[in-house]
């Protein structure tokens, strides 16, 4: 591997040759707004607020945002994607909510309300199998027997071959085995003043945790959801030493 | 011209029982009869029972103390609609439009078919002589108008015609006010006032009717449009009836069959006539009706409804193998049938030229049929939004590819969580009484510290479809310590007379 400084090539990179280096300095750090490639990322939150749906939208806002635009086309991307959640994480965190959403994909939205986790992988994998779709969300309660690596696998290697990124939300969920791309922890975190009341809560924030990563130093931010782009807070200090001594592994306690 | 039908119940029962009239069971005393409030009441009677006493809209007790050897059956009005639709099509054949007149007559546009069957009382004469040879007792008509024709069928001499140079009234002025269409209020009404017949009517000052009628806007009730239409002054569209054939492809099968595999087969045969049957219709599928025959005289029917109209044979029979599987076949299938009850135009499109479908993926009506088939078609849906100030109603939910309506857009400065709660979870909230801002809550089994509150946004209730009990919500976006964002609300205000202290609320949470 050469050393990459200015854009580093590491999505064309196989994804075994980075697993098996595992994180170093020369692995690059992830910020806000750079494509990632990554097709397939969970997203482990409470069940008592929306902190993971909410980044969950902003990272795939993010990515729709950092696409290269085909030069075929002229006219926006306006395709719907998909949103599904079983019948525990509806009841847990309640459903997509049209004002709330923000403007630029409120009208995009089909929502999938399924009564199973069974269903709810279903539900997911067809969606990572259509081209009309811009992406996919799902948002999967606990750890459900049928939600194992192998399902996990499936949606990722879906999710690549189609080009449909998937964006899983766990929600109460132990840190169970997963084939996702990149995985992380995501709590609410106060956000900053309101410009026109100080007592307000302002801005969506989140404390997010990337606790594993094929091509990224694992890392934690505090990202804020500033309407035209994700802006990441200076960094939090860094980990390094503990990633190195970790290897691959993760992180996570459980 | 009209057609009449005038014993249009009885003598479908009776092609049903195959008896000649006044023969068999029709020389008996025979009634058909409805359920209402009072009992059962008569609907139609044949001539054996009309001569025994029995009338229709008579009471059934009433007419069994005349006769006691009367014989019931219930009527079938929604049958003898259905065979009111037949025969509507069947009438086609005088004429190239049609329509119905329930509950027992037809409408045929005539005009300038006439010569066709050697003129106007030629034409007549076949229509009656068909219709006898159906075993059905019809009065027909012709005039220039379809009113005009309805009152001779009705009440005129049998097979008179109006030609359409004469003055219609000479042969209309004598009918009776009936005849021109009306509620059975307005026909009394008529009476009282002395104007029995249309001449009568004919002969009023056209501006005293118009006064006399004058906040009677439908036709049935204004007794001055009636004339008018019958005249041919005014227009009265009708309703044409048009038969569709649906797409229908069947295989009979030699041996009846009773394997899954066998099954899969047929039907993967039946997409694929049903595809091209269709490609030539340049039609695609929106419903698609699977009926099995089987050797012991069942019947198995199963239904599919795609999000968009397809012809795609593969897709059609993947849908169709999750339906197949809690199928009985018992001692086997003999007859498979493949119909399309519901088709919408659909153009050529360029076939995939190599294996790219396969990388490309499926289409997104594909997709959602693919959903529908297991999930059911109240899972996957849109939201859309609605009129209403109300956080729970402002969203409603439409299938995913159905048009969004237009909406007014929501005002910007309200902030609105990203997710709601289908049912709003009551919390126990510490607040500054009497409308201060909340300081705490307990949500879930855990205490929540409130570091930032923003509030009160008012909502009132809806008064309009509400009781006037319904207490106002006011609404607070609240973040705990730890940052976390929610939408809460107080139901009511201390003193507002609608209940006792009020009670909080949490709806939503922001991102």
């Amino acid at each position: 591997m050469t050393e990459t400084s200015a854009s580093p090539d590491f999505v064309s990179l196989a994804p075994g040759l980075v697993r098996g280096i595992g994180a170093s300095e020369r692995t690059p750090r992830w910020r806000p707004g750079i494509s990632t490639g990554c097709r397939h990322a969970e997203m482990f939150a409470s069940g008592c607020d929306a902190a993971g749906a909410g980044l969950a939208l902003a990272l795939a806002r993010d990515a729709l945002r950092m696409k290269s635009p085909d030069p075929a086309v002229d006219t926006p991307d306006q395709r719907p994607f998909l949103w599904v959640q079983d019948k525990a994480a509806l009841r847990l965190s309640g459903t997509p909510y049209l004002p709330g959403l923000p403007a630029q994909v409120r009208h995009r939205l089909i929502h999938v309300a399924a009564a199973s986790p069974e269903d709810a992988l279903f539900a997911l994998e067809e969606g990572l199998r259509c081209r009309d779709l811009a992406f996919v969300i799902g948002e999967i309660a606990g750890n459900p027997r049928s939600l194992d690596f192998t399902a996990s696998r499936r949606l990722g290697l879906a999710a690549e071959k189609h080009g449909v990124p998937l964006w899983l939300v766990r929600l109460d969920a132990r840190h169970d085995l997963g084939a996702a791309r990149m995985r992380w922890r995501v709590e609410g975190a106060p956000s900053p003043a309101s410009r026109w009341n100080s007592h307000a809560p302002g801005a969506a924030t989140w404390k997010a945790d990337l606790f594993r990563a094929h091509t990224f130093q694992p890392g934690q931010w505090i990202l804020r959801d500033d309407g035209p782009a994700l802006i990441a807070e200076p960094a939090t200090p860094d980990h390094g030493g503990l990633v190195h001594r970790a290897g691959d592994r993760s992180l996570a306690t459980g | 011209m009209a057609v009449w039908f005038t014993g249009l119940a009885i003598d479908r029962w009776r092609l049903a029982e195959g008896c000649a009239p006044g023969q068999g069971q029709d020389a008996e005393p025979f009634v058909l009869i409805e359920d209402t409030a009072h009992g059962p009441r008569i609907a139609a009677a044949n001539h054996a029972a009309v001569a025994a006493g029995a009338a229709p809209s008579m009471r059934l007790t009433d007419a069994r103390t005349l006769c006691p050897t009367l014989a019931v059956r219930p009527a079938d009005p929604a049958g003898d609609f259905a065979f009111l639709e037949n025969l509507a099509l069947w009438a086609q054949r005088w004429g190239p439009w049609s329509a119905l007149d329930p509950p027992d007559g037809l409408l045929v546009d005539t005009t300038g078919v006439a010569h066709l069957f050697g003129g106007e009382h030629a034409l007549l004469a076949d229509a009656a002589g068909a219709f006898a040879r159906r075993g059905l007792a019809a009065r027909v008509s012709l005039a220039p108008t379809a009113g005009a024709a309805w009152a001779l069928a009705h009440f005129g001499p049998n097979a008179a015609i109006i030609a359409s140079g004469e003055d219609p009234m000479i042969a209309l002025g004598d009918l009776p006010a009936a005849a021109l269409r009306l509620d059975g209020e307005v026909i009394v009404l008529l009476r009282r006032l002395g104007l029995k017949r249309l001449g009568d009517l004919h002969d009023q000052p056209r501006d005293a009717l118009a006064r006399r009628f004058r906040n009677r806007r439908s036709a049935a009730a204004n007794p001055l449009l009636r004339l008018d239409q019958l005249l041919g002054r005014l227009p009265e569209p009708l309703l044409p009836v048009i038969g569709v054939p649906a797409p229908m492809v069947q295989r009979r099968l030699m041996e009846p069959i009773r394997h899954r595999t066998l099954l899969d087969q047929v039907v993967t045969d039946l997409a694929g006539d049903m595809a091209r049957l269709l490609e030539g219709l340049a039609q695609g599928a929106r419903r698609l009706e699977l009926g099995m025959w089987k050797v012991d005289g069942d019947v198995l029917i199963r239904r599919l409804e795609m999000a968009a109209a397809t012809r795609d044979p593969a897709h059609v029979c993947r849908l169709f193998a999750s339906r197949l599987d809690d199928l009985d076949a018992g001692f086997g299938i003999e007859l498979v049938r493949l119909r399309a009850p519901w088709t919408e135009p659909l153009v050529l499109e360029q076939a995939d030229l190599d294996d790219a479908a396969e990388r490309h993926g499926t289409s997104l009506a594909a997709c959602i049929d693919r959903l529908t088939v297991r999930l059911g078609s109240d899972a996957i849906r849109r939201p859309v939004p609605y009129a209403s100030h109300l956080p729970e109603r402002a969203q409603r939910w439409s299938p995913p590819l159905n048009p969004l309506p237009s909406s007014q857009e929501e005002l910007a400065f309200h902030h609105r969580p990203l997710k709601i709660f289908d049912k709003a979870e009551i919390v126990s909230v510490i607040y500054e009484t009497p409308d201060g801002l909340p300081r705490r809550f307990r949500w879930r089994g855990e205490v929540h510290e409130i570091a930032r509150a923003e509030g009160p946004e008012r909502i009132a209730p809806e008064w309009w479809r509400e009781r006037s009990t319904v207490r106002l919500r006011d609404y607070y976006r609240i973040e705990d310590n730890l940052g976390r964002r929610y939408w809460i609300y107080r139901h009511g205000v201390i003193g507002d007379g609608r209940g006792g202290a009020p009670e909080w609320f949490i709806q939503g949470l922001f991102a």
